[in-house]
């Protein structure tokens, strides 16, 4: 074997082993220098990256990889460890990886002149190790692990910013719902324990009876998911959390919300896949059942989303509640391709649900950098009291632009290609959706536009006179997050011929990933 | 029916601690519900694990008389239960520092008086 076959067939865990390893030693490493600690963070997140990259190649041509801890051949029945990658996981990692890095090169003006920075960055690595490892674990008693990570880690980055009341209220709200929600992952995971002796996902997903139990354990996996993916009415801790933690905080927990989601994809797709076309009562199938339910779940948090944007003066909390807009957009998509499974449009509404998970990650990043970057330079939250900081702010208004353009959907960035995949396919389910989904996002422009005229246009405010043009790094940051968003809106073939056409068919195609995890072990 | 006593105490423990989450002002009462129900959870997994008969999987710790391995108990609901236990005290470390936090910053525990992030 080469070098280049065995660094990939053990990258699965090294994707988890190096950022989990990193965290433990950067409080040493802070010791030395804080340029050093800098460094070290974004190589590590990088090198991180790498193996994600060797992974993807390999994944993308030849198929889903397993790995597997401890011994290779054992007599007991199986209980072991296993990771599992195929194309939906190894986007979302992508993804993950892509706002980690950002995030941190995000860090280094952003945080500058606070404290504890070295507790700031071994949070940060964790949480995108637990991000990592839901994404890539093959065993569903490992998720319920990396989802508790992901929420102890989230929640100390939300009240990263001790001294403000707000944050620490925003943080317990988020511990109390989260911490329940985990716990009733568990029951459900005890649940199939019970029935099933096994904790794979693959075995698992083989051995569904769907019996009373199981309509249970659905209910309780897809409300947990949901609620930590922030759906509504279960939104109610994201536009606390997303709009009073740091904002470089707050790329990472998109990162992590995103893994919730695709928790939810995994539970739909993987483990009830073989039961989804089950019939239930008075002749509907479960698919149906499920996938409406989505829809009309998707369609409440897009309309209080929009509806809460509206009113918020505060710039954070209103993108958080754009946050939840975009969410529901993803939810509508895979509401649809639930509901219409086998259709030909409901391919079209997945691969478009699997772009938006990508959009709105850059986006509301791009959003929550710039919101950043003008609470850096004004330390100032509330829209009234900022006005006039084009005249500043050249770099920074340039990317408010992109970004308002994109999270609203206009045809030359990214928002529009998956938007588009949406309503097109949304439409030949319910013509009714998806012209409440068209509305949603003009809406969303005109908030944004109100935004655009109250921060950075109209006449300079004495108290803002002296202010400076952010950081290059923070700067650095919005840009590539900037350029992404014009690479995808004018070449997303690129991309959806690569990354989301495999990362849809993994998902609809569960009974090779039975087969795969199955005969791997 | 004496072995569904234990299954009727987790659904008790649960939605008593759901009833102190949901109902309580007091953000200790709080953290107790949270315990309350974890705690619940933990014994739900013990219950399922346990087997009539069974003994642990030590080799050298075997009881004379017995057949090994059909005996033995597969210890996978316990080391659930140690890794649940473990993750629950990180998360009510946390939770406990953060009532202390806002206790300094607020001067009162009560859920009413604190609630700023509203609409």
């Amino acid at each position: 074997m080469t070098l280049e076959e065995i660094l990939i067939q053990h990258s699965p865990a090294l994707v988890i082993a190096i950022p989990l390893l990193s965290a433990f030693l950067m409080p040493l490493i802070s010791r030395i220098n804080a340029k050093l600690r800098n460094v070290f963070a974004i190589a590590m997140l990088g090198l991180t990256g790498c193996f994600i990259w060797l992974l993807a190649t390999d994944v993308l041509t030849s198929g889903p990889r397993v790995y597997i801890f401890g011994a290779k051949n054992l007599t007991i029945p199986v209980v072991r460890i296993l990771f599992e990658v195929d194309s939906i996981g190894i986007f979302m990692a992508i993804i993950t990886i892509m706002l980690a890095i950002i995030a941190v090169i995000y860090s280094w003006s952003f945080m500058n002149e606070q404290d504890g920075l070295d507790k700031y960055y071994t949070l940060l690595l964790l949480l995108v190790t637990s991000a990592l490892g839901m994404e890539f674990t093959g065993d569903i008693f490992n998720f319920f692990v990396f989802l508790e990570i992901s929420c102890i880690a989230s929640c100390a980055l939300i009240a990263f910013w001790v001294t403000e009341g707000e944050a620490l209220e925003a943080a317990f709200k988020y511990i109390v719902v989260s911490a329940i929600g985990a716990l009733f992952v568990l029951f459900a995971i005890g649940v199939l324990y019970a029935q099933y002796d096994a904790l794979n996902i693959a075995t698992l997903a083989q051995a569904l009876q769907y019996t009373f139990l199981d309509k249970i354990v659905l209910i309780l996996l897809l409300v947990v998911l949901g609620m930590k993916a922030g759906l509504a009415p279960m939104h109610m801790w994201l536009p606390d959390a997303y709009g009073r933690a740091p904002p470089s905080v707050t790329l990472i927990i998109i990162s992590a919300t995103l893994a919730s989601f695709y928790g939810v994809l995994r539970v739909i797709f993987t483990l009830y896949g073989n039961v989804l076309t089950t019939s239930m009562r008075f002749d509907f199938p479960l698919h149906v059942i499920i996938g409406w339910v989505l829809i009309v779940l998707a369609i409440v948090s897009i309309l209080i989303g929009v509806i809460m944007a509206l009113i918020q003066s505060d710039f954070m909390r209103l993108i958080g509640y754009t946050a939840v807009a975009e969410v529901g957009y993803m939810f509508l998509a895979i509401g649809t391709t639930v509901a219409a499974l086998g259709a030909p449009y409901a391919t079209v509404a997945l691969q478009g649900g699997i772009l938006h998970l990508l959009n709105d990650a850059i986006d509301i990043g791009l959003l929550f950098l710039v919101a950043g970057a003008i609470y850096y330079v004004t330390k100032k939250r509330s829209l009234d009291d900022i006005g006039g900081l084009a005249r500043t702010m050249k770099y920074t208004t340039v990317f408010f632009i992109v970004a308002l353009l994109a999270v609203a959907g206009m045809p030359p960035l990214n928002g529009f290609t998956s938007k588009f995949l949406i309503y097109e396919s949304v439409y030949q389910l319910n013509p009714i959706l998806s012209i409440v989904a068209i509305l949603c996002s003009i809406l969303l422009l005109a908030i944004f536009i109100k935004v655009l005229y109250a921060a950075f246009l109209g006449p300079e405010l004495p108290a803002l006179k002296d202010v400076k043009e952010a950081p290059k790094s923070m700067l650095l940051a919005m840009g590539l997050f900037a350029g992404l968003a014009i690479l995808i809106g004018l070449f997303p073939n690129l991309f959806i011929d690569t990354l989301v056409k495999p990362a849809a068919d993994a998902l609809l195609n569960h009974a090779q990933y039975i087969t795969m995890v199955i005969g791997g072990i | 029916m004496i072995e569904y006593i234990p299954f009727i105490a987790v659904v008790a423990m649960v939605f008593i601690g759901l009833y102190a989450v949901m109902f309580r002002r007091n953000l200790i009462k709080i953290v107790i519900g949270i315990t309350i129900i974890e705690s619940g959870v933990n014994l739900f997994l013990i219950t399922l694990g346990y087997r009539e008969g069974g003994v642990a999987p030590i080799y050298t710790g075997l009881p004379p008389g017995t057949t090994y391995p059909e005996q033995m108990v597969l210890p996978v609901p316990q080391a659930l239960t140690l890794t649940s236990i473990v993750i629950g005290v990180a998360v009510l470390a946390l939770m406990l520092s953060l009532v202390m936090h806002i206790y300094r910053k607020y001067g009162t525990l009560d859920v009413r008086k604190i609630r700023r992030l509203k609409e």
